[in-house]
């Protein structure tokens, strides 16, 4: 005998077994949209922890394995008398210094170029030192003014061997190397090349100019006192950097990234858990007479309660594990195809490896779990309130017709998300946000009942005269909480992806008309690696000026500087302002400089990253001066997402004294031929720029812009197909389930008389309504969900704003879709069903 | 066994169904109740299961006074004490006839093994021997109503309520099926409620009640 408060354990195992065996299609249904969930997640997860293990992987291998650097803000680097002043702060063992040089081999291949002091180094950063092919290891024969030591990568990505010779340019300077060792102490995927320092300094113009200095501390130093008596020593222009901070830096850079990917996977997730309750919804509505007669024989509320959250609990662990080893597939594919990015642009290098998180995938699978069990909460509600006496005569709906379904719990989840939507990013990150999407989710799906009375109000005003129409809308009137139910699916996956879409289509718009303001001229010039080949000097650009057949010219240059050693380095931007070549894409117009301040221009992220508004007074660190600068005006850009600053060109030169420019803009006379135009400028550009000349249309640049965008969104897209895939499939059970489960019914109409085909006309129809009304309230919930990511996610994760274009064919195709599928979906399942013999269909028990 | 007194019930809306009701039903002793459709016999069982509840007045069954239960302990009466046999059959579709009859007895906790060995051994005993594998939608209406009565009784319960057990089923069955059901619950000593439009099938009671307004006619 059962002890009183024990539970019927072999009972429920019956009845859950059973109920598995006779709908296993249903279940695997559930199963797979919580594994895709999982997957999904886990895997997202699974590629940015492997991208940034590898990304901080490499800080760690050109950093060796100093314990503190100092590093230069800009590309121009620090004065070497910094040097012997740091060896002498107490506690500072040894000093290494570094020239750090971008630069390409074989006019090609892109490779970090190491300058080392060997006998510094040796005691500093020994990983970062080459092993002689010829065996020898006497520190006094390391270097000699020709050698060179590469990475693996940098052999490979150069096509060079040991004891062949290389061409490496940088700073406008190029020189032929002799391979003479490897890099041994450097991992796969690093081009990485080591020279001697002095060599470094002279031949890449770099004479009394450093890049970096690499610290060992000695072993009982205080470490807060070492850095301090560092920062104290810094001059303009060299800031300190730790391990730490470098990591913050790379982190910073694509954590928003990573955070919405995660958050798209989550989607997924949050979609399986939807179809979980709509299945189990279902599932219960249409056991609530066995439910009752269960009770009826003896099984308590809470036992059937239990009975269905173990079935959802079943189905999370299934799903979860499942999804699980999907998730590592999954992750372990998209790395090997797609980069550890997922086209996102933010970490380049060779292929990471996958490395397994065992914690991220146990929160992934707990999160299949609650999603299912969160999914069943509602149902096994119902199940337990269900009154065995009036539930066994199996009288139908749940919900009174007659009563107007109550919206007061969504009309406050509606206004809670979006009061969220006015709260700030949290720690750079959009949680509030997605709190308020998932809201507005919430009441939407709540506010479902009393939308679909409201909508079908609409048909019951009018008198519809064919038969099946009619019994279509009268049954949809007649039991408003299993059309809640049916349509609960449809508009969370459609909502979610029409939010996504028109946010992407309004990103992809806004780029496309950011694209036309940023690139008015015809032409292109740039020399490769922004300046490492070189420059257009004073000189050249006054000759390229008077090219006949060019309109006008605007010449620029990009230098990285870095404002704080936990972020990324801004761009520092110097170009032609105002005339045509001079246009900036601002936001809130321009502000006039006061006398003697320097007027700049800050990008959206770099307002957003460092707090700059505009107005604000500046120091920037240029190249040995701190200029003062004034904020006149916050533009658009979407090119540099670490931030940029737009400076006079004429200014940056009189403040650095650098005339040299990368970045040319040509406008061509009516009339003029740009072949013939670009002969005439490579005339009379030096021979050894015109070797690294790159040359684009506006147009090219443009179709390359778009291009890039689609390539970064690609994974967006798939994450965003895959929810709605799930979505489909969900309304596919739904109306199938339904439909299945109207057997008696069916059989009840045929019986009075209703046609087979009016039958069928009937499904078909309430299929389409489902469809239509789910598409529409789906369509108006995700265009305010869209709203959300436009306004709240995108300007506090990536600090840029978008005008919000409506994809208006891609509406009308999704409520066709959804139409389709649910009037499809209707039609088989009633066929099936209509299959069973009218005279057997009225005797079913159920 | 069964006590009811002064029993009163309205529907929503103000209509009594009955009231001052008074019935006493002994041990063993076999009741049919009487009455026209829609005066109220399946309400009448349904308040004496504890599946719905009086406006006025007590029942009690083996002296436990119901009205002082809460859901689950009626839950646990209904579980221990009471078996059921409706018009509708109300077989579980999705569970063989072995496992549908043997579900009273595994939600009292019985191990499964057990519970279908006696399980087999009821279905034998109502004519339906070695059928356990079937599935409900391989029987006739006869059938399906003799495995509900042996759902009823396998548990042995002290009081079976059963509500037109024949009303679905053609006189021929129905006689069979009335005459199997009597056989067994004389056999197995247990109380029976049954309430019931048919003379034919009240006919087999030891009392028969007629159930009007003003409560039951006859000797209760």
């Amino acid at each position: 005998m059962r002890k009183d408060g024990a539970l019927p354990l072999t009972a429920m195992r019956w009845m859950i077994v059973s109920e598995w065996r006779t709908y296993p299609s249903r279940t695997l249904i559930a199963v797979l949209a919580i594994a895709i969930g999982v997957a999904l997640g886990l895997a997202v997860h699974l590629i940015n922890g492997s991208a940034l293990s590898e990304f901080d992987h490499a800080i760690q291998t050109v950093s060796g394995d100093a314990d503190l650097q100092v590093h230069t803000t800009s590309a121009a680097g620090f004065g070497e008398s910094l040097y012997p002043k740091l060896a002498r702060v107490p506690g500072i063992a040894k000093v290494s210094p570094v020239v750090e040089l971008n630069a390409r081999a074989e006019g090609h291949a892109a490779i970090t170029v190491l300058g080392l002091d060997v006998l510094s180094a040796a005691l500093v950063t020994p990983r970062l030192l080459g092993r002689r092919s010829d065996g020898r290891h006497d520190p006094n024969d390391f270097f000699s003014g020709e050698d060179i030591y590469l990475s693996s990568a940098a052999m490979h990505a150069s096509g060079k061997r040991v004891g062949q010779w290389i061409d490496i340019a940088s700073m406008g300077h190029s020189f032929s190397f002799r391979i003479v060792g490897d890099l041994p102490g450097i991992p796969a995927g690093q081009p990485i090349g080591v020279i001697d320092i002095a060599v470094a300094q002279w031949r890449f113009g770099q004479l009394g100019k450093l890049q970096r200095l690499d610290l060992r501390l000695a072993a009982n130093a205080d470490r807060a006192q070492v850095l301090s008596a560092i920062s104290a020593r810094l001059p303009l222009g060299a800031e300190m950097v730790t391990r730490h901070s470098e990591e913050q830096r790379s982190d910073g850079l694509s954590r928003a990234y990573r955070v919405n990917l995660d958050m798209l996977a989550l989607m997924a997730l949050l979609t399986g858990g939807f179809l979980v309750y709509s299945a189990q919804s279902l599932s219960v509505a249409r056991r609530r007479p066995q439910f009752a007669l269960i009770r009826v024989l003896g099984l308590e509320r809470r036992g059937l309660v239990t009975q269905v959250f173990l079935e959802a609990l079943v189905v999370g662990v299934l799903g979860s594990l499942v999804g699980l080893v999907l998730g590592v597939g999954l992750a372990a594919a998209a790395l090997h195809l797609l980069g550890s990015d997922l086209g996102g642009g933010y970490f380049t290098g060779g292929t990471p490896h996958l490395s397994f998180a065992p914690g991220a995938a146990a929160a992934f699978g707990v999160l299949g779990i609650a999603a299912s069990i969160v999914g069943s909460l509602l149902p096994a509600r119902d199940a337990a309130r269900s009154q065995p006496a009036l539930a066994l005569k199996n009288l139908g709906d749940t919900i009174d017709p007659r009563v107007t379904p109550r919206i007061r719990i969504a009309l406050i989840f509606l206004l809670l998300g979006a009061a969220g939507s006015f709260a700030p990013a949290v720690n750079g990150l959009p949680i509030f946000g997605y709190l308020s999407m998932a809201l507005l989710l919430a009441g939407g799906i709540a506010i479902m009942p009393w939308l679909a009375r409201t909508l079908l109000s609409l048909f019951m005003r009018r008198r519809i005269t064919n038969v099946s129409l009619a019994l279509a809308t009268q049954r949809l009137w007649g039991a408003p909480s299993q059309a809640a139910m049916a349509l609960s699916g449809i508009v969370a996956s459609t909502s979610l992806m029409i939010a996504m879409a028109v946010m992407v289509v309004s990103f992809r718009g806004s780029v496309e008309a950011w694209l036309y303001q940023v690139l008015p001229a015809d032409l292109y010039l740039s020399l490769d690696d922004n300046g490492t080949s070189g420059g257009f000097d004073a000189a050249t650009q006054a000759k390229m000026r008077h090219v006949d057949g060019v309109a006008w010219m605007g010449f620029m240059k990009e230098t990285p500087l870095r404002l704080a050693p936990d972020k990324p380095a801004v761009w520092l931007i110097a170009r032609t302002i105002g005339g045509p070549a001079g246009q900036l894409p601002l936001l809130h117009g321009s502000l006039v400089a006061p006398p003697n301040d320097i007027p700049v221009w800050v990008s959206e992220p770099a307002e957003g990253i460092y707090g700059i508004h505009q107005g604000d007074h500046l120091t920037l660190p240029i190249a040995g001066v701190t200029p003062h600068v004034f904020v006149a005006g916050i533009w658009r850009d979407y090119g540099r997402q670490q931030g940029s600053i737009v400076m006079d060109s004429d200014t940056y030169t009189r403040l650095t004294g650098d005339a040299s420019r990368s970045i040319v803009s040509v406008a061509l006379k009516a009339g003029s031929a740009p072949d013939t135009v670009l002969d005439r400028l490579r005339a009379v550009i030096p021979a050894s720029l015109v070797a690294h000349l790159s040359v684009s249309r506006s147009q090219e640049i443009r179709a390359k812009g778009i291009a890039a965008f689609d390539r970064s969104f690609a994974i967006t897209y798939l994450l965003e197909a895959i929810p709605i895939l799930v979505g489909l499939v969900g309304v596919a059970a739904t109306v199938s389930a339904q439909t299945l489960a109207r057997i008696k019914e069916f059989g009840m109409l045929r019986h009075i008389g209703v046609l087979r085909r009016q039958i069928v006309v009937m499904l078909i129809a309430e299929g389409a309504l489902l469809g239509a009304m789910g598409g529409i309230a789906g369509i108006g919930l995700g265009v305010a969900m869209s709203q959300i990511l436009i306004r709240v996610v995108n300007p506090q994760s990536f600090h840029w704003t978008m005008d919000t274009r409506i994809p208006w064919l891609l509406f009308a195709i999704v409520i066709i879709a959804l139409v389709v599928a649910a009037g499809g979906t209707a039609l088989f399942a009633g066929r099936r069903a209509l299959s069973t013999d009218a005279v057997r269909a009225v005797r079913e028990d159920w | 066994m069964l006590t009811v007194k002064s029993l009163r019930k309205a529907v929503p809306g103000g209509r009594v169904l009955f009231q001052d009701l008074n019935l006493t039903v002994d041990k063993g002793q076999f009741v049919a109740i009487t009455g026209e459709s829609g005066v109220g016999k399946s309400t009448l069982l349904n308040v004496l299961a504890g599946l719905d509840s009086a406006d006025a007045g007590s029942v009690a069954i083996d002296g436990v006074a119901m009205e002082s239960l809460q859901d689950d302990a009626l839950t646990r009466l209904r579980r221990d004490r009471i078996g059921f046999v409706f018009q509708a059959f109300h077989v579980l579709p999705h569970l063989d006839l072995a496992h549908n009859v043997a579900l009273p007895l595994v939600l009292q906790g019985v191990a499964a093994e057990e519970s279908l060995a006696r399980s087999a051994a009821m279905l034998e005993a109502i004519g339906l021997g070695g059928r356990g594998s079937d599935y409900p939608r391989q029987l006739s209406g006869g059938e399906l109503q003799r495995v509900a009565i042996a759902r009823a009784l396998i548990h042995r319960p002290a009081l079976i309520l059963a509500d037109e057990p024949t009303g679905n089923l053609d006189p021929d069955t129905a006689a069979k099926v009335m005459s199997l059901f009597v056989e067994q619950v004389r056999h197995a000593g247990a109380s029976v409620l049954l309430v019931t439009h048919s003379p034919v099938s009240a006919a087999v009671a030891d009392r028969v009640l007629h159930l009007t307004r003003d409560g039951l006619i006859g000797h209760a």
